[in-house]
């Protein structure tokens, strides 16, 4: 495992580009773009002002950059730099600006959600789209790039509306059986939508494409709902994960439940692997043990050594104790991710944050759970095999597969704190974000090419 | 001794009048009421002895005695007299009888006295014990009713608890369903509430959209260098009702796309699934076709009927063309035969079940009955041959004894003694002989013994084994058909349609007869193996232990079957006295006054 040099980075914007050749990011007001073998920097655009948020078109031509503050959007091309493009949306706002599938369309969102406006980079057509409905995910695309469900809010009332991609016409416009929608999301195959409800309200609508309500399933009634929400690649299973700590697999066929995750504190089968990190004691000789306990312990940014350890069941998670009279309570399944393959499903338990639970999809159970020292920030799947990446905002990086699991640090002076973190396309190489610079690591793909520098810890086994 | 008489002497009374089971015969009872009329008048006589007869008053005392004498029976203590005028004599003889006759009279009661002593002694022990028994019985009653009631106390106390538990979960309940009410109406209100407000929102939202667009804003405008082209090169079309169309058209497209790769997916897995059921309708049928002649021969009505459906459904089923026929009556004919065959193995795997555990336990009995008695036998000839054989020894000794006593002596009689002794040598020879040959004997049978024993426990494992690999054939009969049966089953399906079904049925039967007789020869061969060993001494062994164990435990255990009790009797004269002793401690232990009554019976017994 190698890593690269580490470069400057602000607000977290570093991108692949998607054919996988290009990699963006930004410093203040100053997008870069690198080629990802060589890391020389092919392009350096400057923008009006300091950028939010940047996205590759689909053709990986073009790159933009939205300046939320400003209500800006700068776009730039790759193949021409001297194009470009810009535009403002005035006095009314912006709060989210995005490509449409075929890379020659932005949408952009006004504030208040009072309009979503289609630009044409083709022509001078502009579309504006009204209702649009303020919520978590209220656009999704399928993946095809054909078509776009839209999250509408008319008197009260919650609509979808479809419409066809090339020519932005509707195609099918229909109310929602929820209370107050909270997100959309397509089936990898585009022809079924999902529609969850408010976490009020335990609600999952399937729609068709051409908006027939194939199915409804609600778990319980009179408690926190819906959390998170993720289909599978092979569009045959929908994990639910709600604010009870479970994740319930609904089928394709029935659109029933298959089978539902709970996600316990205490593990006692002992046919799940726990790995659980372990701080390697550095340096520190037996005499000389340090009274006030040394930074490593204080704060998990200090660069001390962990590996990973196979705890024997029964084993307690660390666990939080949600506030319970506060808004968005930290418990339920915050986060899940289906591998590339559908055969692992990663979950996060918000009042367990140092775990993640990995469950087999072939075999509907729990297969390995992780405990990180620290709570972890983001997880993300190999796109090519199933190897997932987890970060924890300290200054490792954890790889798990079926093999086993490694927890790598990123070499460098000073800490590194990894807050993010995303694959490339082809699975060789990762991107790890901190707050103020990113680096790639490079991971081999034999085995045995591993550098003694890289402090493995595997548990016995590499990770290759 | 006199004062302790009389002390004791009303309970004594007492106590034989209570114990009815002291069987007294009315000549002692009398002895003893004179024994006890008897003792103050002898105390009498012992205190006032220099009172009673003095030198003047003899005559009177003779004559009182003498009186006193005929009263209780005795024979005069004068001389018959031969005329009234004579004075009477003292029969001197008469007196001595009389004293001989009180001595005894004296010494009776004496005994007497003593065994109502002795007697009454146990019964005051056994009063005590009974009593003591009483006590403690008495105790345990109040201790148990004391629990009882303390038990009652808790019960209560539970049911209390109960009842207060019901009325809290009665109460939480109404509560659940009070707060579930409130969530509603909150629900209600929050939603009516958030409509209000949104409808509020809304209202700005639509006030600003008209603020903010319709002013024509300047501002909100696309700089672009130039136009790109679009990414599949295409210039953009025009939208019309022919688009609006075509777009229909297309998401119909996709629509339908998925629906015919999900049909075709769904298609595959039901080929997958009917292939694997088609298989397993083949084994099974394969499986089940050797024991169809059974039922037939025995011309059992319900499964002979079910199974010849099953084969005309095997023969109609088995054409490939059906399976690819996807119609409802077909299914229905092949999930119902399916079952069908399905519940046939079931009942026939269920009934082999039963077969081979029937079959394990008959064997075990067969072979436990035979060898035991066998052993018995075998066991009572050994005993009675080791007895001749050490009654030889000793006898023996004896003459060797004798030989050696008598070599001490004359020499004409050594020399008559060695005559005699030669010959008895030559006796001893012979008979010595004729022990040997015995011995040899005695020792052919108990090799022959151990032989058969090692024999019947080789045998054990042989049958043990070949028992094994039946059910191994069974099982694999069940799995591996198709090696055996496939061409079986082929052949069998061609022939089906055709009438000449007994040729099919002829080709297979070899086939068939394999498993079929296998499972008739296992029984069979079990039982041809006990009775060829009537020693079975592997099994003898385990009867062994098992008589030991019995002589360990308890009577009882002998007399659990009628079969066993009888070669048990043998043994059980033999070892009666083990029993008995055996038995003993566990009776004293558990009924003490049981045990005690017993004693005491036993003595009274002995004394009457």
């Amino acid at each position: 495992m190698n890593f690269s040099e580490v470069f400057k980075l602000s607000g977290l914007l570093c991108k692949f580009s998607p054919d996988g050749k290009y990699l963006a990011s930004c410093v203040q007001y100053r997008l870069v773009v690198r080629d990802v073998n060589t890391l020389q920097i092919l392009q350096l655009y400057t923008c009006l002002d300091q950028i939010q948020h940047i996205e590759w078109s689909a053709d990986s031509l073009f790159i933009l950059c939205a300046m939320y503050k400003r209500g800006l959007v700068q776009v730039w091309s790759l193949e021409q730099p001297e194009w470009h493009c810009r535009i403002d949306e005035g006095s009314a706002g912006l709060v989210a600006s995005c490509w449409s599938p075929d890379g020659r369309h932005i949408l952009n969102t006004t504030e208040f959600h009072l309009r979503i406006t289609v630009w044409s980079l083709c022509t001078k057509s502009v579309s504006y789209i009204k209702y649009p409905k303020a919520c978590q995910q209220g656009i999704t695309f399928t993946r095809d790039g054909r078509y776009m469900a839209l999250a509408e809010r008319r008197d009260c009332k919650d609509y979808v509306s479809v419409f066809v991609c090339s020519d932005w016409q509707l195609l099918r416009h229909f109310d929602t059986d929820t209370q107050d929608l909270a997100g959309i999301e397509w089936a990898p195959n585009g022809c079924v939508l999902a529609v969850w409800d408010t976490c009020l309200e335990y609600k999952v609508l399937l729609y068709s494409l051409d908006g027939r309500l194939l199915s409804a399933y609600c778990a319980y009634e009179w408690s926190l709902g819906i959390k998170s929400v993720a289909w599978s690649p092979s569009s045959q299973f929908l994990a639910v994960g709600s604010y009870d700590g479970k994740v319930r697999i609904l089928n394709h066929v029935t659109w029933k439940m298959i089978t539902d995750f709970e996600h316990p504190a205490t593990i006692t089968n002992p046919k799940i692997v726990v790995y659980k990190e372990a701080e390697k004691s550095p340096r520190l000789a037996l005499g000389s043990l340090a009274f006030p306990p040394p930074r490593a312990a204080a704060s998990p940014l200090a660069s001390t050594e962990s590996k990973y350890e196979i705890a024997s069941v029964p084993v307690a998670l660390q666990t939080l104790k949600p506030v319970a009279d506060r808004a968005n309570p930290k418990i339920g399944i915050g986060a899940l991710a289906f591998s590339p393959n559908s055969y692992f499903l990663a979950t996060r338990n918000d009042n367990v944050p140092n775990a993640i639970w990995i469950w087999d999809i072939q075999k509907l159970r729990l297969f390995v759970v992780l405990e990180q020292l620290s709570p972890v920030r983001s997880f993300q799947w190999d796109p090519q095999q199933p190897r997932l990446a987890i970060c924890t905002g300290g200054s490792k990086v954890y790889l798990w597969s079926p093999a086993g699991c490694v927890s790598v640090q990123v070499p460098g002076e000073g800490d590194f704190q990894v807050l993010s973190l995303c694959w490339h396309l082809n699975g060789d190489s990762l991107a790890l974000l901190s707050k103020d610079h990113f680096c790639l690591c490079f991971l081999e793909t034999e085995a045995g090419s591993v550098q003694p520098s890289d402090s493995w810890a595997a548990t016995g086994r590499t990770c290759a | 001794m006199g004062d302790w008489m009389t002390v004791t002497d009303p309970e004594s009374k007492n106590i034989s009048q209570n114990t009815s089971e002291t069987k007294m015969s009315p000549s002692s009872l009398y002895s003893q009421q004179v024994l006890c009329s008897s003792i103050p008048l002898s105390k009498n006589v012992h205190s006032f002895f220099s009172a009673f007869c003095t030198e003047q008053n003899i005559e009177q005392s003779i004559s009182y005695l003498d009186q006193e004498l005929t009263t209780f029976g005795f024979p005069s203590l004068y001389e018959e007299s031969k005329g009234k005028e004579t004075k009477r004599e003292l029969n001197i003889v008469a007196v001595l009888n009389c004293m001989n006759e009180l001595l005894i009279l004296q010494r009776k009661n004496l005994l007497a006295q003593e065994n109502v002593e002795t007697q009454n002694l146990k019964l005051g022990s056994d009063m005590d014990h009974l009593q003591s028994c009483y006590a403690k019985l008495k105790e345990q009653l109040e201790t148990s009713r004391r629990e009882m009631i303390g038990l009652q106390e808790r019960d209560r106390q539970l049911q209390c608890k109960n009842r207060n538990l019901h009325q809290l979960l009665k109460n939480e309940k109404d509560e659940v369903q009070k707060l579930q009410n409130i969530i509603a109406s909150r629900a209600t209100q929050y939603n009516h509430d958030m409509k209000r407000k949104e409808r509020e929102y809304n209202k700005l939202k639509e006030r600003l959209h008209q603020l903010v667009m319709n002013k024509k804003d300047k501002k909100i405008a696309m700089e672009v260098l130039n136009y790109v082209g679009r990414a599949d090169g295409k210039r953009g079309s025009w939208r019309t009702g022919k688009t609006e169309a075509r777009n229909e058209d297309e998401m119909y497209k996709i629509l339908l796309n998925d629906y015919e790769y999900r049909q075709k997916q769904i298609l595959m897995e039901n080929a997958e699934l009917k292939k694997v059921l088609q298989q397993m309708k083949k084994e099974m049928i394969s499986l089940l076709s050797p024991q169809k002649q059974k039922p037939r021969e025995r011309a059992d009505d319900g499964t002979g009927t079910v199974l010849s459906d099953v084969e005309e459904d095997a023969g109609e089923l088995n054409r490939e063309s059906m399976w690819d026929l996807s119609c409802e009556t077909v299914r229905e004919q092949l999930t119902n035969s399916i079952r069908k065959q399905w519940r046939i193995l079931k009942s026939h795997v269920e009934k082999l079940d039963n077969q081979v555990s029937k079959v394990h336990l008959e064997g075990f009995n067969d072979e436990d009955v035979i060898s035991r008695q066998d052993h018995e036998q075998e066991t009572e000839k050994l005993e009675l041959e080791i007895q001749q054989c050490k009654e030889m020894i000793k006898t023996q000794q004896q003459l060797l004894q004798q030989q050696l006593a008598t070599a001490c002596d004359d020499d004409t009689t050594s020399l008559l003694r060695d005559c005699y002794l030669l010959e008895e040598k030559e006796r001893l020879k012979e008979e010595w002989s004729l022990f040997k040959e015995q011995k040899k004997n005695f020792e052919k049978e108990r090799r022959s013994f151990t032989e058969a024993a090692i024999r019947l426990g080789l045998e054990r494992k042989a049958f043990e084994e070949e028992r094994a690999s039946w059910l191994k054939q069974q099982f694999l009969n069940m799995t591996t058909f198709d090696h055996q049966n496939s061409e079986n089953v082929k052949l069998f399906s061609a022939f089906s349609g055709s009438s000449d079904r007994d040729n099919l049925t002829v080709h297979s039967r070899p086939q068939q007869k394999k498993p079929h007789s296998v499972s008739n020869g296992s029984p069979a061969c079990t039982s041809k193996l006990t009775k060829s060993l009537p020693a079975s001494p592997s099994t003898s062994d385990f009867c062994q232990t098992r008589s030991c164990v019995s002589e360990h435990s308890s009577i009882n255990v002998l007399n659990i079957s009628p079969e066993e009790s009888k070669p048990n009797q043998v043994g059980r004269e033999c070892t009666n006295p083990k029993w008995s002793v055996a038995s003993r401690p566990g009776a004293q232990e558990g009924c003490y006054s049981g045990c005690s009554v017993t004693c005491t019976n036993s003595h009274v017994e002995k004394d009457d």
